[in-house]
């Protein structure tokens, strides 16, 4: 494949035609924030946290997306590109819950946003939790509407449609159609929204259920590696233990074949594992 | 796709409404049948012909559009619930569309109980305006008051674009066309070829006139050398800025221009297919645009072999669905793919990947109209449509020479001494009465840091109130927003609330710092030219009126 050369802050870098910036700064060991970015998904560019400099151009371009040009001369860090940084997260924080949203969190504090500044009279994407079913739950006063689970549903990975997004401008949010609740919706309760999901809106049931209790507690976690024991796929899981039970399932995102996917049966059909105590 | 479908059915009525657009459907049972597959294209006119024959969108019209255009139900609620004037909650077949905008509300509008308040209606020159929608069996748009002030340069030297309509040509007649000089520009362009056309247009030096001002010529050549077929030729007539009237008043009043300018493009640019994308507020325009098709079409003027010249051309009509953001050339080609109206990320650009990822020729109706004049003899393309509204004696759509003084203009349209000139609409700026010397050309315009936009002049005399109009900028961008990137879905909310705190005397003292950084942000990181623009009038207003200040 062939390369192509450009700057980021006045570095050289080499990388294949085809790659993003975002691409070029990883190879440089630049930090860019991301949140709307999945590696395991297509880039939709919509939170503009990613933004940078590309000299000639009029407006800030998103790093995630913007494949890089022979010659091209970017900037990461200039005033231009903080401002427009710390004011995404401002706009995010000061409107969205994102007290789950690790990322988020530390790219706050890394920029100095003070999501604050807007008074306590701005307007949140607060709403009442949705538990309507037994596997997992949505909790959207944490969405960034990062699109993430809207493609993961779709057709990036599972080709369910279950999800899209609804409404417009500020009111808009991700729904079933007519804002159905899941068990009337086509959702097939995969849970790959919920892997991809980057600020805790969409979250297991269990770990729901714990968080409430406030039992949840990762540092008493361990992750075990396995294999799904449902059929011949043979999906890669990663069950999340704390005090015996496992409490979520998930599976790597580097994994060739899975990309992070998994069904109903392997991310939620784990209790009969731990159905001992009932005995 | 193996989908899951509602369940509800349809009415009797939404199903033939449906059907109408999408076609009969092939006995499948409730399997979407094969033919039906490609369909999603159709999602917009389907649910848009269920809500004209009763009055909504439905449950079981949404689910029987996703079963015949195979599109997701989930998918199909987000397209549906995007677009301003379909409605998901049943209501009365009659609707009143109030205007509350920058013109109405200086010409008094009150919404009256019942009606809903509307964005500009683009009826400024009848200000205060509304749209009357009636569903049924023979649904009926109507736009009031139904007739405006006659054409103020009536009998005037030098019209142009505006000749004919000054004239009174009539604009459903093909021979009444064709006796004003019509299609005499089709003929040349055939004599030129397709690239003697390219050049031409090159030579004209034609700027796009929807706001962007991008080389036309330019436009058209990337196009016409995109291996990749097909080329599409798109008519962005969803005018919807502030303010704007002029591609209403050209469509109504000279549409066979706009058929034939088309033509002459889709030739140049080797497209087959064209659409004329207009805003669902002007139906009238939509009318008058149906019969000239149909009428070029019987005179082998559309279609195959074209005059018999050997090339092929049709134009389609496709009506949005309110949503000021399908303006944006992206968002208009999602809208019509059946998508929610939302910008892609440029680039790629359209001339590359446009309309259904194909290279696309997307030029705005006035940049359009210039084509026949350039061809036919005219040369260069010197003139610029106005549409002047507000405090003015003569409000409507005035023709002249780029370079005229704004002054010159106020005073052929009779204004009255300005406190305020709105230039360029909403995406505009604010100019002060000792600034009315400027000429309204691209250079001057660009020099003095701003634009001249869609040709939006809208006056504000000492008794208009400032604040107000600050105020409704704020909302209809709020309103408008996508929703997609966060710089414009939240900034356009903070920018209101912050603005609404100055207003109200409420200030904590840092609106004016957090009015700057939303402006920044919403200029340099949004995704299209609405978040980019959304602060720009506003900052005019503070920095150069001092209002709010």
């Amino acid at each position: 494949m062939s390369q192509v050369e450009l700057t980021v802050n006045g570095l050289t870098v080499r990388v294949d035609e085809g790659s993003t910036i975002l691409d070029a700064c990883r190879k440089l060991e630049i930090e860019t924030p991301t949140l709307c970015y999945a590696d395991t998904l297509a880039p939709v560019n919509v939170c503009r946290v990613c933004v940078v400099e590309v000299e000639g151009s009029r407006v800030l371009v998103p790093s995630c997306s913007r494949k890089v040009e022979p010659g091209m001369a970017v900037h990461t860090d200039s005033p231009r590109v903080r401002t427009s940084r710390r004011m995404v997260l401002e706009l995010l924080g000061s409107s969205v819950d994102l007290s789950r949203a690790d990322d988020a969190q530390r790219y706050i504090a890394e920029y100095g946003a003070r999501p604050e500044r807007f008074g306590p009279d701005a307007a949140t994407v607060a709403k009442p939790v949705k538990v309507d079913n037994d596997l997992y739950v949505r909790d959207y006063s944490r969405c960034i509407l990062c699109y993430k689970c809207v493609e993961a549903c779709g057709e990036e990975y599972q080709n369910t449609f279950a999800i899209a997004v609804a409404g417009r401008g500020f009111g808009a949010h991700i729904s079933t159609e007519l804002d159905v609740a899941l068990p009337e919706s086509a959702c097939v309760y995969c849970g790959n929204c919920v892997a991809v999901c980057p600020t805790g809106a969409l979250v297991g049931k269990a770990e729901f259920d714990l968080r409430e209790a406030g039992t949840w507690d990762e540092s008493r976690q361990e992750q075990v590696q396995t294999v799904c024991p449902y059929c011949g796929v043979g999906c890669n899981l990663t069950l999340h233990v704390q005090d015996g039970d496992i409490v979520k399932v998930t599976s790597p995102d580097d994994h060739d074949v899975t990309r992070g996917n998994l069904c109903v049966k392997g991310r939620f059909g784990y209790q009969f594992v731990q159905n001992r105590r009932a005995e | 796709m193996d989908l899951r479908l509602l369940t509800a059915e349809p009415s009797e009525a939404e199903r033939a409404a449906i059907d109408a657009v999408a076609g009969a459907p092939e006995a499948n049972g409730r399997r979407v049948a094969r033919a039906d597959r490609d369909g999603r294209h159709l999602l917009l006119p389907a649910l848009r012909a269920a809500q004209r024959r009763v009055g909504w969108v439905s449950e079981g019209a949404l689910g029987y559009a996703c079963r015949r255009l195979d599109v997701p139900p989930a998918d199909a609620y987000g397209v549906a619930s995007f677009y301003a004037l379909l409605a998901l909650e049943e209501r009365p077949a009659d609707v009143l569309h109030v205007c509350t905008d920058l013109a109405c509300r200086l010409a008094g509008a009150t919404v009256p109980e019942g009606a809903h308040p509307s964005p500009c209606l683009g009826l400024c020159e009848r200000a205060p305006a509304s749209l009357r929608t009636t569903a049924g069996e023979e649904p009926r748009e109507l736009q009031l008051p139904e007739t405006g002030p006659p054409l103020p340069q009536a009998g005037a030297d030098g019209l142009r674009l505006l000749r004919r309509i000054a004239a009174g040509v009539d604009p459903e007649s093909l021979e009444a066309y064709r006796a004003s000089g019509g299609y005499a520009a089709l003929a040349r362009a055939l004599e030129l070829g397709r690239e003697g056309v390219l050049e031409a247009i090159d030579a004209s030096h034609l700027l796009g006139r929807g706001g962007a001002a991008f080389p036309t010529g330019a436009k058209w050549q990337a196009v016409a050398h995109q291996p990749a077929l097909p080329h599409y030729l798109v008519c962005n007539a969803d005018e919807s800025e502030p303010g704007t009237f002029k591609d209403r008043t050209l469509m109504e009043g000279d549409p066979f221009a706009l058929v034939e300018a088309m033509t002459i493009a889709a030739f140049a640019a080797g497209c087959e297919h064209g659409y004329v994308y207009v805003r669902a507020e002007y139906p009238l325009a939509h009318a008058r645009l149906e019969h000239a098709f149909a009428q070029a079409r019987a005179a082998g003027l559309l279609g195959d072999d074209v005059l018999g010249a050997g090339f092929t051309f049709d134009i389609e009509l496709r009506i949005g669905a309110g949503a000021y953001v399908c303006g944006e050339e992206t968002a208009l080609f999602q809208s019509i793919e059946g998508y929610r109206g939302e910008p892609r990320n440029k680039p790629p650009f359209p001339v590359e990947v446009g309309l259904f990822g194909k290279p696309t020729v997307v030029n705005n109706v006035e940049t359009l109209a210039n084509v026949p004049h350039i061809l036919a003899g005219g040369g260069a393309a010197d003139t610029r449509l106005f549409c002047v509204s507000g405090h003015v004696a003569r409000p409507g759509l005035y023709e002249l020479p780029l370079g005229t003084a704004l002054n010159e203009l106020l005073e052929l349209a009779g204004a009255r001494p300005p406190k305020a000139v709105l230039l360029g609409g909403a995406a505009g700026s604010f100019l002060r009465p000792d600034q009315l010397d400027l000429e309204l050309s691209f250079e001057a315009t660009r020099a003095a840091g701003i634009s001249l936009g869609s040709g939006v002049v809208l006056v504000f005399d000492e008794s208009a109130d400032l604040v107000d109009a600050v105020l409704r900028i704020a909302e209809f961008f709020r309103d408008e927003s996508c929703g997609q990137c966060v710089p414009c879905r939240v900034g356009t909310v903070r920018q209101e609330e912050a603005l609404k705190r100055l207003a109200s005397g409420r200030a904590n003292g840092d609106e004016r710092e957090v009015l700057a950084d939303l402006e920044q942000v919403m200029r340099d990181a949004s995704i299209c030219g609405l978040g980019q623009t959304a602060a720009s009038a506003v900052r005019s207003a503070i920095e150069n009126l001092g209002v709010l200040a």
